[in-house]
């Protein structure tokens, strides 16, 4: 089991790095609804071959929220607001991806330091919880329009759900499906926004909501 | 009776949304508001025991800041009656009714404030205050301006990622709570009563992350930049509830994390902490305030400078907390007050610059005295409820020997009242002609009196009930009052 578990996060991890350096929007759409697979199958495989009610219901509902409406829904975004499909990014790709190998060097180094006292079934929960997140907030710093922002908080929201699933026991699942849900409401708000500055600018660059400063 | 205070909300906003016809829906808003405050007024009378296995329960802290939600609430709603009618008479809404957002949205914001201030159980809280940036999003969108779509992209993705920090801080508490091989649970009551299980360096690191993750909607410096943009550009009835209770709220998530804090042993911790956050906020806030523009991004500003003297007191430990608890309620009654005005003036004047209003106590004497009287009330002077906290809060500094964080603290509190005197003044003086002559519904010009009012009685004489609850308050802090 914890080779599966292993190889799952680590799928999770190249796909965050590989995130950094698409430039094709519909193919970053495509590799969020993978990730999505591979984070549904998480609490089906973790639950160490006893099925609790618990792990299914929290496996179907990511795999319905994070690998089909999330991504259904970003990608209809995409066709409506008629976005150029390039990604732009303030910095260029491969310094990104270096800059995303440096994150993940790091979040290695410390998680050595987090001892957790729950027993958990793979030593790579932390370091690609914290990863993630990293990079998450890295696209958030360095990614142009809208719509690639908001992939920049879904694979941060990823990487606390990874940090979720390997304490499954002291998440209640009413919680989680409350965060899942939480989630999926605000990419839905976050797109009805987008379609609001699709109409306003014509693009989805958000260095045009930049009038509000002192 | 508890989970009423929730579910009421989200009726009415299910029946604001099936029915048709402004003047209902907004009739709705005001009897949910209405029926709202009267079940808190029933739990505060006498406290039910906790519901759904302890996950929503009230106690002294809950009920404090339901109260002030509910209240203020109450205020908005019934401004909202005036100002709505008074924006479709002058410009008869089309074919899509923007109100039945707004209100949907209203009351929605509203059921998920109480959840947070009910919630006993930190996941629970995160989804609720997740949940009430959702509610609140479409309502600073309201005037459908590029400068509201802005603050609302920036309020959405800003506190959408902080609070994200605060869910990672939550499972990290998790993680504490299940050291020794226990079951760990995230209710409030459990984690504070097994305090001194929880493992030390884990409660840390969770507390940092929750303290970052809601200090972003909190309005705390450097995470404070959506709120000067979402706080200004939001309709006035909005912005008095998102700086005057909403702020709260999330003060209310940082103040059960810090409970847990004290349980585990780490209180002196996440005091400094606290204390740093504090000074910090109020350093950036003094220094926008001063040569600001814009009045209500300057009151906004000084929500981030309230915020950071609620930090600030809670910072300084026990002695701190019944004047950190005063603060938040007069800080709130006052900067709803203002907002609202800051509503009217900009109604009157069209135009959110200082520069462009003068004139306001000659034209409109009820206006203009409103804006003296709540800067008044904003800025602490003596009589009015923000004098004895901030006036305390000074005086506990000061007893504790910390007499560089007293200084810097009064230095702070001079400059915002400078900035703020320098901008509120030339605004009410000037001759009438420099206004215009339009006149305003009476409850748009007294609604923010009244607050004002509250608040100064409470400078003078604080009533029994809510000095117990204050107390109680504080010592669930471990204020031991």
């Amino acid at each position: 089991m914890q080779t599966v578990i292993d190889i799952i996060l680590l799928l999770v991890l190249l796909s965050d790095l590989y995130l950094l350096s698409l430039t094709r929007l519909g193919a970053a759409i495509r590799v969020m609804a993978f990730q999505g697979v591979l984070l549904a199958l998480l609490p089906f495989i973790s639950a160490g071959g006893i099925l609790s009610l618990h792990g299914v219901i929290i496996g179907f509902s990511s795999l319905a929220i994070k690998a089909i409406l999330i991504p259904r829904f970003l990608s209809h975004a995409a066709r409506e607001v008629r976005t150029g499909l390039e990604i732009d990014s303030y910095i260029p790709y491969g310094a990104a991806l270096v800059a995303g190998m440096g994150v993940v060097l790091v979040s290695f180094w410390v998680a050595r330091k987090f001892a957790l006292p729950v027993t958990v079934s793979s030593r790579l929960w932390i370091p690609v919880s914290l990863a993630a997140v990293m990079i998450g907030l890295l696209m958030l710093i360095i990614r142009k329009k809208a719509i690639t922002q908001v992939i920049g908080y879904l694979v941060l929201e990823n990487g606390i759900y990874i940090l979720g699933l390997s304490l499954a026991a002291q998440m209640p699942f009413l919680v989680e499906l409350g965060v899942l849900l939480d989630v999926f409401a605000g990419v839905f708000i976050m797109g009805i926004t987008m379609n609001h500055i699709k109409n306003y600018f014509d693009d989805l660059d958000v260095d045009n909501l930049t009038i509000l400063k002192d | 009776m508890i989970a009423a205070v929730i579910i009421i909300p989200i009726l009415f906003s299910a029946a604001a949304w099936l029915v048709s016809g402004s003047r209902l829906r907004r009739r709705l808003w005001l009897i949910c508001s209405l029926l709202h405050l009267g079940t808190v007024i029933a739990l505060a009378a006498q406290t039910p025991p906790p519901i759904l296995g302890g996950w929503l329960a009230v106690d002294a802290l809950g009920l404090l800041f339901l109260g002030i939600v509910s209240l203020l609430f109450l205020v908005s709603a019934a401004y909202g009656q005036a100002w709505l009618s008074m924006i479709a008479a002058a410009e008869p809404h089309g074919a899509r009714d923007p109100e039945r957002v707004f209100i949907t949205c209203m009351l929605l914001f509203l059921a998920t404030m109480s959840l947070v201030v009910l919630s006993h159980h930190l996941g629970l809280l995160w989804v609720a205050v997740e949940a009430t940036t959702l509610a609140s999003a479409p309502l600073i969108f309201f005037h459908r301006t590029v400068n509201s779509l802005e603050a609302t992209w920036k309020y959405l993705l800003i506190c959408s990622v902080g609070i994200a920090l605060a869910l990672f801080g939550t499972f990290f508490l998790g993680a504490a709570a299940s050291a020794g091989g226990q079951e760990g649970s995230l209710l409030l009551d459990a984690l504070v009563r097994r305090g001194a299980a929880l493992d030390a360096r884990l409660t840390r690191i969770a507390f940092i992350f929750l303290l970052v993750g809601y200090g972003t909607k909190m309005g705390l410096a450097p995470m404070h930049t959506w709120l000067p943009d979402a706080h200004s550009q939001a309709p006035s009835a909005v912005s008095s509830l998102l700086s005057g209770v909403l702020l709260n709220c999330a003060f209310l998530a940082i103040l059960r994390a810090y409970q847990i804090c004290v349980a585990a042993g780490q209180a002196d911790f996440a005091r400094n902490i606290l204390l740093i956050f504090g000074l910090v906020s109020m350093l950036l806030a003094a220094v926008f305030i001063l040569n600001q523009p814009d009045y209500k991004r300057l009151l906004a500003y000084s929500s981030v400078e309230h915020m950071g003297i609620l930090a600030f007191g809670i910072g300084l430990g026990p002695a701190g907390f019944y004047f950190a608890l005063f603060h938040a309620l007069n800080h709130s009654l006052s900067k709803s007050g203002l907002f609202l005005t800051a509503g009217n003036i900009l109604t009157l004047f069209k135009s959110k610059a200082i520069g462009e209003v003068r004139g306001l106590g000659r034209s409109h004497p009820q206006i203009g005295w409103a804006w003296i009287v709540g800067f008044l009330a904003i800025s602490g002077t003596p009589l009015f409820g923000l004098f004895i906290s901030e006036f305390n809060l000074l005086g506990v500094a000061v007893m504790q020997h910390r007499l560089v964080i007293a200084v810097i603290y009064l230095f702070l509190l001079t400059a915002v009242f400078v900035g703020m005197a320098a901008a509120f003044f030339p605004m009410v003086q000037g001759a009438a002609a420099d206004a215009p002559r339009e006149k305003l519904p009476a409850l748009l010009r007294l609604l923010p009196l009244l607050l004002f009012m509250l608040t100064f009685l409470l400078g003078v004489y604080i009533p029994g009930g809510l000095d117990r609850l204050l107390r109680m308050g504080a010592a669930a802090l471990g204020g031991g009052q």
